[in-house]
């Protein structure tokens, strides 16, 4: 019998949500006021819980690492957030968002709590418009949508290429009115360091105040963790360069089981690495997927001659062309969900067909899509008869309109005009579906630790489908968890406030400055991107878009091996009692490098593909990810002994009571 | 390439600082900015030296954190990019490139080029939101048409990354663009329009008392703003503020 209990409320599918609002205890106006409040990360999810929870009347404190809550990397997410509105009336509902996000997941997520995000997601479009999000509109008047990979009907809604910034930028603003109210506390540059916990249940955090380097003790009755992935383990990614794994790691030790660490997006549409001195990845929307078309060319000698810059890439004809996409996906053809669409891209590379100068790149091409809109504009305006000069010119005008600021940010780094000549993309780590292992009431193991957005395991499986992080971060900050910590804060209406003087607190602070004495006593031989990057290779070659046995073995042994000479040899320089950049990172580095080895383990007991975690021994005759749902139709939730190695397997059984298991097929 | 770069270093808030020279070598055009200073700074750190700070995090010109005034331009010479998607390409082999920290007394420096920007924030506390619950109990999102013109302009108002070049630019240290940006996002739309009265008095009040400096229309902050907003927003705030202390 697994300790894991996942609370899932009984009775229909459509149900259940409903119901456990009304079953769960409340806590009365009078009482918030004396219940405080942790939230770790001022995200999406962070962000609208600590906004929601201070407008309940709870008294809440914010943590984040940036200098304002508005710079939360949910701020950089572009194309766009799902909702089951069915405003463009193509047959969306409820169901079809539930079933196609566990379908996209490739069965390997919670039923219930999938089919709740699908039902609170209308909602949260009508919270973010009455907020004042300035979302795209028709000439109606009326909100508009696009589409997004792995779904057939048009059910996102966005903000130009800017859609994440707009939302946080609304979550943000509800916080600014309950700081207003003095209801929320918000710490800026303050980093989370540790999990303090009292009588087994989270009573507070230890954090570092990353200006002055003094290190504070912050009780509260609960502590929401709302703190992001952990993407970059992989050193490049397209994650926000402070982006990190602390706060979920250290509560992971705590005793918070950490879920399918695994499951990692890489999604296909980036910008390919340039050189050695890349920093960081950057992301093209998904959304460019609904008018770029994804080639190679068919032969290798062309792909040979463009690599080496003999040969454009206009030059081609048509049928010289292989839209390998909409060869082999008929029926989604570019839209293939992205796990799908990387793997593709890196099958056509790995053949030889990949074209930039590294070879590591595919086309993502416009052209036929300017002449499809130049084509419309010209008839809709009365030109019926226009030039091709002139169907190419008002093509850009519409294209430019939909993606202009994608299309720039591209020109910028890569110095290539996207409306010229194709955009050369490639997968890039992107998002992380394994996290903190949560239940219903997005509950960790621990008593009172939360877990939101991101940094949980909960919705999307093994793999995410496009524009529903922005949903699942909101729908849990602003309409689940605010409900379910009531149910568990109702036992603390007289517990009154919790002190920091307890010997917990005493014992979690000195845990921390002995880490940090640690690193910045440390030989002082390499630096720490030395160490980071080193780890980043090991991942992306042997845990990243495609893992085998003997490769995970070897991993596992060199990121032990590197985590040991770390601790023996890092160079932090500076002092610890003032800002210090490298500390900052030595500290999220050393939480890294005991992340991947959990990864690869998790990764290597994985004896299946599914979604983002595609394992070379198990595919179909196609190359296509087999899954094993006899054996591995489980939720991997590990449990910290000491050691990432030793890690314990709980199993939860995934339970598809709704949905009959299939092999996913978006041909 | 071959550059000299002429970097602020400070210690700390209540420390002097001072310019120091740091020549580098084997920078490519590729490089973003802040890749050749992650280059300079992993030399310093191999030296045994403290690298230079500086605040950054998305690096793709949306999160509003990086700042820099190079060579006495906010965010560098391109136009339209924020400091992160300035490229090398930019520059010549042989360049002296000066880096400084964003000026102006509301934002004090914490270390080498950070300064403090809560002011914006503190600013955005003051009214800068719209005063409905997030509890979800609110009508449906198309039962409030907007009109896509004013939706458009809107939008294009919020997308502010309030990273403090229209400050850096200002020769007064006027926050008038970043403050009318906000205010005019609200008040484009009927879900703005209820509170107007009060969000642009509050607003700028709260700007005031941060010790910005006044805005004498110069557009030099609508030319260094990375995101292109439009001085047209200032006129409207101050119409708006016009009508508010109107309506008292």
């Amino acid at each position: 019998m697994s300790v894991l209990d996942s609370k899932i409320p009984s009775g229909p599918l459509a149900d259940k949500w409903t119901k456990h609002k009304n079953e769960i205890n409340l806590v009365n106006p009078a009482n918030k006021r004396n219940i405080d409040v942790i939230v770790v990360g001022t995200g999406l999810a962070g962000g609208s819980a600590a906004a929601t929870l201070a407008e309940l009347g709870y008294n809440v404190k914010t943590f984040c690492y940036q200098d304002s809550p508005r710079r939360a990397h949910s701020i950089a997410a572009q194309g766009g957030i799902n909702a089951s509105k069915n405003y463009q009336g193509d047959g969306d509902s409820d169901y079809r968002l539930f079933y196609d996000t566990v379908k996209g997941g490739d069965y390997r997520s919670r039923e219930a709590n999938v089919y709740r995000l699908a039902e609170v997601s209308g909602n949260i479009i009508d919270q973010c418009v009455a907020q004042g999000v300035p979302f795209a509109r028709e000439y109606g008047g009326l909100l508009d949508n696009r589409s997004f990979g792995g779904v057939l009907v048009s059910r996102t809604f966005y903000a130009k290429g800017q859609t994440g910034q707009q939302l946080l930028l609304g979550a943000y603003s509800a916080m600014n009115r309950q700081i207003n109210r003095g209801k929320i506390q918000s710490f800026t540059r303050h980093e989370m360091m540790d999990l303090v916990l009292v009588d087994g249940k989270a009573r507070g955090i230890i954090a570092r105040d990353m200006v002055t380097g003094e290190i504070q003790k912050h009780s509260a009755h609960a502590v929401v963790l709302a703190s992001g992935g952990y993407g970059n383990v992989f050193f490049l990614s397209t994650n926000a360069m402070g982006s990190n794994v602390m706060a979920a790691w250290r509560a992971h030790k705590r005793g918070a089981y950490f879920a399918n660490p695994c499951y990692t997006q890489i999604h296909p549409t980036c910008i390919p690495v340039s050189g050695d001195h890349q920093s960081k990845l950057t992301l093209m929307s998904e959304s460019l997927r609904n008018d770029g078309r994804i080639w190679v060319p068919k032969k290798k000698e062309d792909a040979i001659a463009i690599r080496e810059g003999r040969l454009k890439p206009t030059d081609l004809s048509e049928e010289e062309r292989d839209y390998y996409l909409e060869r082999r996906y008929p029926a989604f053809g570019n839209l293939v969900p992205r796990d799908v669409a990387s793997r593709a891209a890196k099958e056509r590379c790995d053949a030889g067909f990949g074209v930039n100068k590294t070879g590591e790149a595919v086309f993502l091409d416009f052209a036929s899509a300017i002449e499809r809109y130049g084509k419309e504009k010209a008839f809709t305006s009365g030109h019926k008869n226009a030039s091709k000069e002139e169907i190419t010119r008002l093509g850009k005008e519409v294209v430019e309109a939909k993606y202009g600021n994608l299309f720039q940010m591209y020109q910028k780094i890569v110095d290539q005009n996207p409306y010229e000549t194709p955009m050369m993309i490639y997968p890039a780590v992107h998002y992380t579906m394994g996290g903190l292992w949560v239940d219903y009431n997005l509950q960790t193991t621990i008593p009172g630790c939360y877990a939101a957005g991101e940094a949980n395991f909960s919705d999307h499986g093994a793999n995410r489908l496009g524009a529903s992080a922005l949903m699942q971060g909101l729908a849990d900050g602003y309409f689940v968890l605010p409900y379910t910590i009531g149910d568990y804060l109702s036992n603390d209406i007289r517990t009154g406030a919790i002190s920091t003087d307890l010997p917990e607190f005493a014992e979690a602070e000195k845990n921390v400055k002995d880490k940090i004495d640690r690193l910045m006593k440390a030989s002082g031989k390499h630096s720490v991107d030395h160490y980071h990057k080193k780890l980043g290779k090991i991942m992306w070659n042997k845990c990243g878009m495609a893992r085998n046995a003997q490769g995970l073995q070897e991993a596992l042994e060199e990121i032990k091996a590197l985590r040991e000479d770390f601790w023996k040899n890092v160079k932090v320089t500076g002092k610890a009692e003032t800002k210090n950049a490298e500390l900052e990172k030595a500290g999220r580095v050393a939480d890294f490098l005991e992340l991947g080895e959990l990864f690869a383990k998790d990764a290597l007991h994985r004896n299946e593909s599914c979604g983002g975690h595609f394992r070379e021994e198990y595919q179909t005759e196609e190359g296509e990810a087999l899954r094993d749902d006899e054996n591995f139709k489980y939720v991997a939730a590990w449990e910290y002994t000491g050691d990432p190695r030793e890690a314990k397997l709980h199993k939860e059984d995934l339970v598809f009571d709704n949905i009959e298991l299939k092999t996913r097929s978006y041909k | 390439m071959k550059l000299t770069l002429k970097i602020w270093r400070q210690d700390g808030a209540n420390t002097k600082g001072k310019m120091v020279d740091y020549p580098i070598d084997g920078i490519e055009g590729d490089m973003s900015f802040l890749e050749m200073l992650d280059v300079l700074n992993e030399e310093l750190v191999a030296k045994g030296e403290e690298p230079v700070e500086f605040d950054h995090d998305c690096r793709e010109g949306i999160c509003g954190s990086c700042s820099l005034q190079i060579n006495g331009e906010p965010h560098g010479p391109d136009r339209l990019i924020t400091t992160c998607q300035l490229h090398m390409r930019s520059f010549n082999d042989g360049d002296t490139i000066t880096i400084e920290p964003f000026r102006a007394n509301a934002f004090p420096v914490i270390k080498d080029l950070i300064v403090d920007r809560t002011a914006f924030d503190r600013i955005q506390q003051a009214g800068g939101y719209v005063s409905v619950n997030t509890s979800g109990n609110t009508i449906d999102a198309n039962s409030i048409p907007v009109n896509k013109h004013n939706a458009d302009d809107s939008f294009n108002a919020a997308t502010c990354i309030g990273c403090g070049a229209c400050v850096a630019a200002c020769k007064n240290a006027s926050a008038m663009l970043f403050t009318s940006a906000k205010v005019s996002q609200y008040a484009l739309l009927p879900q703005g329009r209820v509170e107007a009265v009060d969000r642009v008095q509050a607003m700028v009040r709260q700007m005031d008392e941060e010790g910005f400096g006044n805005c004498s229309n110069t557009g030099a902050c609508e030319l260094e703003c990375p995101k292109g907003i439009s001085l047209e927003n200032i006129a409207r705030m101050n119409r708006e503020y016009l009508s508010a202390n109107a309506k008292g």
